[in-house]
């Protein structure tokens, strides 16, 4: 008797240890960046009480960088939003993603869990927004994704879903006719990574290339090793290869191939429109196009000046300008007095504003008003604006 | 259209699927001889693949000082000082990597074979009072401390523990080299410099073609990794067959107690077994970084799946076998992936494993480093 006696409360110290730890980290993940304070000195702006938007995505792991740039947007307009409203502090909680779907929809459980939470920027990816939008939708909390490009997306018929850039359906086509037209490219190659992202844009390539593309293949990202693509290219010999995925696997490809004695002009979609690319491909990634619906937020003189003053020493990196205007509807609902997770997307439905990047309207399937597709070109280890594919 | 591509191919595939296997048997090898002395499928293997790839880094860049560019182009040296750096890398590789695996079986495996010593008691104390205090504080130097300080009287308790000499269950050994594997990819994830991200290594040697054969360009770093490791798969075998430390690991994998009776030190032949496992894998690390100029922190999971099936597909306890399952898989993976597409690669291969252990249960070339004859 008396030894389960002290089983069971031994039993229960322990649960009780892992209880609080459970809850010691998840303070702690979260109470660094949500300020959420009922500001006594509440003098001018709008007042209000407990209210915090979300980023969602990648903060870390191989795509990680794209993830940062976006919390960066989202953090400058919150935090220019805190100082305009004394009485108002709006907090930004993270979810890190890690890029995973896997991982995706038990963080989305969390988010919508967190009352306080009024709207999402993100998430990032095509993959996990896949994975957590249902989720989302099934719980009213509106989302905003600055960068998960997918065609496929917004045929779902969720009310909550909104993109600040144009989708892939645009994106693929205007990587097509940069390739047939500007590169004036006869043959064609085209990888992709098997990603939600990855083959349904290098999928969109392909069917708007048609005739031109000679040679095919899938990679696995997770494998360090892309001979059997490699050796298909070289083979293949097109004046131009298109890959659909992410920046990191992008970076580790491009070098294989040029190690491999392929010529063909690199192209890449916007999941590589990062310095991570060139780091990972070092010389190789010199000449690579890149094209993506996001617009050059460092040529926004405004916001790029704000950008710099918020982060010293650093300039708007992909998706933060679209991140940035993304986070601006939100708080515009937040100062409209909306409070409340209908009252926000009911809002979302009628915005019609300025952004940094582009009039942020969004249709009834949540697609954000043109179709501007740009062009990027690595030039001496930089990334350098080429302005927009006609 | 795939049918011209591929024989066009066929060639180059050969090459780098020769290549990759011969990683895959470098990393294999270290499978099957801790297999074939303790009967354990060593998982935390590739965790001492992945800290060779690592110890390769920071050999280049931290000890040798090379720069990951100069002037926008990778820092190419030639001759004598090549030579010189590729050579330290591969000796920082396999120090490193031998080191770890002989860490690991002291701290994660000897305790559980009922002979643990205070260096497994130690490193086991102070990783279970650095996790009790993250229950208790969250910045890396109160953990750290708490950590130091409370593996004095934890390692105490563990070393009476030890001294029981009680021998745990078999499976006991398999969540140990789970745990071990876990461990040491989280902790590199999390205090590595880089998180998550991958880590480039500064590439020193030109990939130049040094000639061509059927029509198809020979690189210089394949033919160095396939060399570097049919030297290194020789040696070992030498080691295993001609020499006396040699014979006493292929008497435990024999039978254990009639080994100990006949005054053999397991302990130690065991310790010798997961040290040459060790080496390989660094060496292995080495030229993996060589040819791919890269590494992760969970660099060693896939890599290690693929080389434990290789280790099977040859026999798994047979060195020979190692070798062979290491190029027949290298090899049907880049054959497979240009006939049906990349996205099968690993189907193909586990297929292939399927296959061969349908017909040949024991693999290609049976179980038999306990065999007089490796």
């Amino acid at each position: 008797m008396k030894k389960s006696t002290l089983l069971r409360v031994g039993a229960i110290a322990v649960s009780f240890a892992f209880v609080t730890a459970a809850c010691g980290s998840d303070n702690d993940s979260s109470s660094s960046d949500t300020v959420v304070t009922a500001d006594t000195a509440a003098a001018a702006g709008v007042t209000c009480n407990s209210v915090s938007i979300a980023f969602f995505g990648a903060l870390s792991g191989d795509a990680g960088n794209l993830g940062k740039n976006i919390r960066a947007g989202a953090d400058l307009a919150v935090s220019e939003f805190n100082t305009a409203n004394p009485g108002c502090q709006v907090g930004l909680v993270d979810f890190d993603s890690q890029g995973d779907p896997a991982q995706a929809p038990a963080l989305a459980q969390k988010a919508i869990a967190d009352k306080s939470i009024l709207g999402i920027v993100g998430p990032a990816f095509s993959g996990e927004s896949k994975a957590a939008d249902p989720l989302f939708d099934a719980a009213g909390l509106a989302l905003i994704t600055p960068s998960a490009t997918n065609e496929a997306l917004n045929d779902n018929n969720w009310k909550v879903f909104h993109r600040a850039l144009a989708g892939d359906d645009k994106q693929g086509p205007g990587i097509a006719t940069y390739i047939s037209k500007t590169l004036a490219a006869a043959k064609v190659g085209v990888i992709d990574d098997a990603s939600e992202y990855g083959k349904g844009l290098a999928d969109i390539v392909k069917t708007t290339l048609g005739a031109a593309v000679v040679a095919s293949d899938s990679i696995d990202p997770k494998a360090a090793d892309f001979s059997a693509a490699v050796s298909k290219m070289k083979a293949a010999a097109p004046d131009a290869i298109f890959y659909g995925g992410y920046y990191a696997e992008a970076g580790k490809l491009a070098k294989q191939l040029r190690d491999a004695g392929v010529t063909a002009t690199l192209v890449f979609g916007d999941g590589v429109k990062d310095q991570g690319y060139i780091d990972a491909a070092g010389p190789a990634a010199d000449g690579s196009i890149i094209t993506c619906t996001c617009a050059d937020g460092a040529s926004n003189a405004e916001f790029a000046a704000a950008y710099t003053a918020k982060f010293p020493g650093e300039t708007p990196q992909t998706y933060g300008a679209e991140a940035y205007d993304a986070a601006k509807a939100f708080l515009a609902a937040i100062a409209a007095g909306k409070t409340d997770r209908a009252g926000v997307l009911e809002f979302l439905g009628t915005y019609d504003a300025a952004g940094v990047t582009k009039q942020i309207k969004w249709d009834a399937t949540g697609e954000v008003a043109g179709n501007a597709v740009y062009a990027y070109k690595v030039d001496a280890g930089k990334i350098v604006s080429l302005g927009l594919i006609k | 259209m795939r049918d011209w591509l591929i024989y066009r191919t066929f060639w180059d595939l050969t090459v780098t699927g020769v290549a990759l296997g011969s990683i895959y048997a470098l990393v294999a090898l270290g499978y099957t001889l801790v297999y074939g002395v303790l009967r354990l499928i060593n998982f935390a293997h590739s965790e001492i693949f992945m800290i060779g790839t690592f110890a390769s880094l920071i050999t280049a860049t931290n000890v040798l000082g090379l720069p990951m560019l100069e002037a926008g182009k990778y820092p190419y040296r030639t001759g004598f000082q090549l030579i010189l750096i590729l050579v330290a890398c591969l000796v920082g590789s396999m120090v490193l990597s031998g080191a770890g695996a002989v860490a690991l079986e002291r701290a994660a495996y000897r305790p559980l074979r009922g002979s643990g010593d205070q260096f497994g008691a130690v490193v086991l104390a102070f990783v279970t009072a650095f996790v009790v205090g993250l229950i208790f504080f969250n910045t890396p130097k109160s953990n750290l401390l708490f950590g130091i300080i409370g593996t004095g009287p934890i390692a105490w308790m563990y070393l009476s523990l030890f001294r029981r000499g009680r021998q745990a269950p078999r499976l006991a050994f398999l969540i140990s080299a789970i745990g071990a594997s876990t461990a040491i990819t989280e902790a590199v994830a999390i205090w590595g410099p880089r998180d998550r991200e991958q880590y480039q290594t500064p590439r020193v040697l030109e990939k130049k073609t040094l000639f061509k054969l059927f029509g198809t360009d020979i690189r210089i770093d394949y033919v160095i990794v396939i060399v570097g490791a049919l030297l290194m798969m020789t040696a070992l075998l030498l080691f295993v067959n001609r020499t006396r430390l040699g014979r006493g690991v292929r008497a435990v994998a024999q039978d254990v107690e009639t080994a100990k009776i006949l005054g053999v030190n397991v302990d130690f032949v065991i310790l010798v077994t997961f040290l040459l496992g060790g080496v390989m894998a660094g060496g292995a690390a080495m030229m993996f970084t060589l040819v791919y100029d890269q590494t992760k922190f969970n660099i060693g999971f896939l890599l290690g799946v693929k080389s434990f099936t290789a280790a099977v597909l040859g026999g798994i306890g047979n060195l020979r076998g190692a070798l062979l399952g290491g190029m027949v898989l290298g090899l049907s993976e880049n054959y497979g992936s240009a006939l049906f597409g990349g996205q099968w690669k690993d189907v193909i291969a586990f297929v292939l494993l399927l296959v061969v252990l349908m017909f040949r249960p024991t693999g290609l070339l049976g179980e038999s480093l306990a065999k007089a004859r490796v």
